[in-house]
């Protein structure tokens, strides 16, 4: 089963910042670049549990503030040649209110986010 | 019928070397899809690394350890590859070149890539079979051959080719006599102390030579039997190797009509006279030099592809060059001038017992050359000393003895890299060895530090490792180019070194992070987590008062004003004025610890409390609580002014010759605030003995009877310096206008992220001393921009956000009653 969840509005995220939406899974991390993009991610660093939503963001990118691994927004992936993966969530924006999909089943979480890698 | 309209620009490589095919990897990086790229290459196999051709004649490599590119990648990439083909003509009118099989390839711009060839001594015998030259795979085969079959070899040229083709023959079973004209070897690299210690390390390697000797014939029926002498000896010889030098390859631009002399003469932007042609590497001549080392062709290909990418404002000055001499158990280095003149001095240090000898040549108090045989661990540091022309007379005492400490701080190297163990840990931070750092070089082609760092991790946390792993890489891949300093750019998102790019923002009046990428056309959209934070504190320090800060271009402990802890949670430091505090604070931070059940409180280094694991949704209300007390914001999560940290002084230590605590808070009340290019940690102590441990802080006062001293560039961190000694003064007043000097020279020189104790080493006591005792009205300027600059800092962070500054930050966004998966 899926769940729209609606978390704010874009002007609630500053511009190449993020923001925490707290589930009962965890926190996951809403960002905005420079052009306006949203992307959530899981706040967790794939490489030792750092506070994503804590980093710079820059380009498609958040820098981990812990030791500075790089992860694309679009897909968490960290970049080369690093390794490791942290879960994204798809986004919808209407009128400017956001919204993430929160799924039940773990493999959903692997399908593209909404908006487009830059 | 003309070109079609939409066709892309075709660009022809002829060479597939080194320095060509850098230049398409460059040209790749920068524009991906710009040309239709094709490459000729005369030798019949992808790309390989020519520099590891010594290690693969010694059997230490393989020949496809050496690739660089396979054919792969040059499908991968799109590239036509013309291999075994070499190009005969090129005719410029019809823009077309034409290869010795008939092949033509019609170009838009040409890049010459030929390489040199070797210089064959005009003397008869040289084309019997069994002579060779030392350029490529081809000649290294028929080395190997030769060895499996027999017994006699003679090399032609005691320079650093020949003595590695000398070492790799005599590893394959060879009886090798070396012949070379000088009286000591590697003449134009060596003094004659080196050269004769090199000499005889490879004799009781069981190398012989001839010198100085001059070849006069070599003789065979059929095929190379001996060499004769001058002096009329004859060494039997079964193969010869000639190694006297290279020379630039410039057949094909001279009979395409370009000006060449040397070589083919090229300008800044690496074109040759003919605008759509460019040159690099070993053909090319610039500024009256040809270079045969790898160092200067990376440089080349950089800018040469910066050209070709339509860029457009790269600039080639020409490179200074070190060598290294790629012999397994042979540490030998050396750059520059290295034999000196009246007008230099020389620092001499020799160790016969160990086999250790060093020369340093200065030149008005810079390092103008050095020659390094038997322990070049300090090779990267004086090579950089002497790029950058550091003035080097207030270390001229212990320079000889090498960079202080360098490994130091448990991962000490004994001296040689090559002896180390493949176990031996290099960077304790990451915990990475040495065997993972040669195989991530040898197994993923790395050349530089930045690719080191990205792969193995070494060397990426504190940098007390940076210099092994800089021996580590020059050891493995041969070194010419991997301890080469260069100019480094601010970060990978310019070409642009911290200098330039703050020396733009003042000369063109650039207000904004967004200006100066503008400006300074910066290759990514926003800059990356280096740049940003860097250019924000650039900007705050040109423009006080006007810039407005870029808190998404902080680091989160700057803009959260806390320290960030491994599990996202913050830690708290109030500032405690020269470590003082008194009942009233001890209570508040008490409640405090309390009220927000913080699980851990801890006196901190620096005379303060630490409070750990605040949830940050905490921090404005204990912020609150805290500024009740009085107590401001300590600055210990910023590169700013952290502590001052003081002894009691002669208010009550019966040696105390001069109040220290009553100093100490004056110093941290003029200086709080302030925002530095790294963290700032300051101690006042009341009399020599330096309880306050002054001597290792940034900027550090010790009482004596009769005033103050003052020392700078102190370091307690990762690699431990004491400060030196700036000068002693009289009063407090000299006291604060010095720190106050001191720290403004720094937060407008310093690079973003350099301690005070790396930017003195950089810059030079000297140029401090000059600067601040030399010039007092310079010292006084100083001192009033600091205080002016402190006009719009000293506001306590803290309280802005109990008012409500920021509130967003410590908030979450939304929360949610929601069990996904």
């Amino acid at each position: 089963m899926n769940l729209w969840l609606e978390v704010g509005r874009i002007d609630d995220i500053p511009p190449l910042g993020a923001r925490v939406v707290r589930t009962t899974r965890g926190n996951v991390a809403v960002f905005r670049t420079a052009e306006d993009k949203i992307f959530a991610l899981d706040d967790r660093c794939p490489h030792k549990g750092g506070p994503l939503s804590q980093g710079i963001v820059h380009g498609g990118r958040v820098t981990c503030p812990l030791h500075n691994m790089v992860i694309e927004l679009c897909d968490g992936q960290a970049v080369a040649p690093d390794r490791g993966c942290t879960a994204s969530y798809p986004v919808r924006i209407v009128d400017g209110v956001i919204a993430i999909e929160l799924t039940l089943t773990e493999s959903a979480l692997a399908e593209p986010t909404l908006a487009a890698c830059p | 019928m003309e070109e079609e309209v939409n066709h892309r620009p075709r660009l022809v490589v002829i060479g597939n070397g080194m320095a060509g095919m850098r230049t398409v990897e460059e040209l790749l990086k920068l524009a991906p899809a710009l040309y239709d790229i094709t490459v000729f290459g005369a030798e019949p196999y992808g790309n390989y690394n020519r520099i590891l051709l010594s290690p693969v004649l010694a059997g230490e490599k393989s020949a496809d350890d050496i690739m660089l590119n396979d054919e792969s990648w040059y499908a991968q990439n799109d590239i036509r590859l013309h291999k075994g083909k070499s190009v005969t003509t090129v005719d410029r009118r019809r823009r077309v070149v034409v290869a010795d099989d008939g092949t033509e390839e019609p170009y838009d711009r040409l890049l010459l890539a030929t390489g040199s060839n070797p210089i064959l001594l005009p003397i008869p015998g040289r084309d019997l079979p069994g002579v060779v030259s030392f350029r490529d795979l081809h000649d290294v085969g028929r080395m190997i051959e030769a060895s499996e079959r027999s017994k006699n070899a003679v090399v032609i040229g005691g320079g650093l080719l020949g003595l590695e083709a000398a070492n790799g023959l005599l590893k394959r079973g060879m009886d090798v006599t070396v012949i070379h004209l000088m009286p000591w070897l590697m003449e134009r690299q060596l003094d004659r102390t080196a050269g004769d210690m090199l000499r005889q390390s490879l004799e009781s390697r069981g190398i012989k030579f001839a010198m100085p000797g001059e070849t006069k014939e070599i003789l065979g029926h059929g095929r190379v039997e001996s060499v004769q002498l001058a002096d009329g000896t004859i060494l039997p010889a079964d193969l010869v190797v000639m190694a006297v030098g290279i020379r630039p390859n410039t057949a094909l631009a001279k009979s395409a009509g370009l000006h060449c002399e040397r070589g083919i003469v090229v300008g800044d932007t690496l074109q040759t006279y003919d605008a759509r042609i460019y040159a690099v590497g070993e053909c090319v001549q610039h500024r009256s030099q040809t270079y045969g080392l790898v160092a200067p062709l990376f440089d080349q290909a950089k800018v040469c592809a910066n050209h070709l990418a339509e860029l457009g404002y790269a600039r080639y000055a020409g490179s200074q060059v070190s060598t290294k001499l790629k012999v397994t158990g042979i540490d030998l280095f050396s750059a520059g001038d290295f034999s000196g003149d009246e007008e230099s001095d020389q620092l001499v240090f020799n160790d016969p017992g160990r086999n250790i000898y060093k020369k340093l040549i200065l030149k008005n108090n810079r390092i103008a050359g050095a020659v390094l045989y038997g322990d070049t661990m300090n090779a990267p540091w004086y090579f950089q000393l002497m790029r950058d022309g550091t003035d080097v007379s207030a270390i001229h005492d212990h320079l000889v003895f090498g960079k202080p400490h360098l490994g130091d701080s448990g991962h000490g190297a004994g001296g040689s890299i090559a002896a180390m163990a493949d176990e031996t840990e290099i960077c304790g931070c990451n915990g990475v060895c040495k065997g993972t750092i040669v195989n991530a070089i040898s197994d993923r082609k790395l050349f530089t530090l930045e690719e080191v760092r990205a792969h193995t991790k070494a060397s990426s946390s504190c940098g007390s490792c940076t210099g092994l792993v800089e021996q580590i890489l020059a050891a493995t891949v041969g070194g010419d180019y991997s301890t080469a300093p260069k100019v480094k750019p601010l970060c990978p998102c310019t070409e642009y070194t911290h200098d330039e790019v703050r020396r733009s923002i003042l000369d063109h009046g650039l207000k904004s992070i967004p200006e100066v990428m503008a400006f300074m056309e910066w290759r990514t959209l926003n800059g990356c987590h280096s740049c940003r934070p860097a250019l924000n504190y650039y900007l705050l320090c040109a423009w006080p008062g006007v810039y407005r800060d870029d808190k998404q271009s902080r680091f989160i402990n700057e803009r959260a004003h806390a320290n960030i802890q491994k599990d996202g949670t913050y830690s708290v430091v109030p500032r405690m004025w020269g470590g003082i505090t008194n009942p009233k604070e001890l209570r508040a931070i008490a409640d405090v610890a309390e009220k927000f059940e913080i699980p851990t409180v801890k006196i901190t280094g620096g005379q303060r409390i630490d409070l750990l694991g605040v949830k940050k949704e905490d921090l404005p209300a204990v912020w609150a609580d805290l500024n009740k007390a009085g107590l401001v914001s300590g600055h210990a999560y910023g590169k700013a002014l952290r502590t001052v940290k003081t002894c009691v002084g002669s208010e009550w230590c019966r040696f105390g010759v001069q109040d220290s605590t009553a100093l100490g808070i004056k110093l941290e009340k003029m200086c709080w605030g302030a925002w530095t290019p790294h963290k700032v940690k300051m101690a006042v102590s009341g009399c020599p003995r330096n309880c306050a441990e002054a001597t290792i802080k940034d900027f550090g006062v010790v009482a004596v009877e009769s005033g103050w001293e003052l020392h700078v560039g102190g370091n307690g961190g990762v690699k431990i310096r004491a400060t030196d000694l700036l000068c002693k003064v009289r009063t407090e007043e000299e006291v604060l206008e010095h720190s106050g000097a001191f720290l403004q020279l720094y937060r407008e020189e310093a690079h973003y992220l350099e301690r005070t104790a790396p930017w003195i080493e950089r810059v030079g006591l000297a140029y401090v001393k000059e600067r601040l005792l030399e010039d007092p009205e310079g010292r006084r300027a100083l001192h009033d921009r600091f205080l002016e600059s402190q006009r719009y800092a000293q506001h306590d962070p803290w309280a802005e956000r109990v008012q409500g500054a920021d509130r967003e930050e410590f908030r979450l966004m939304a929360m949610a009653e929601v069990s996904a998966a």
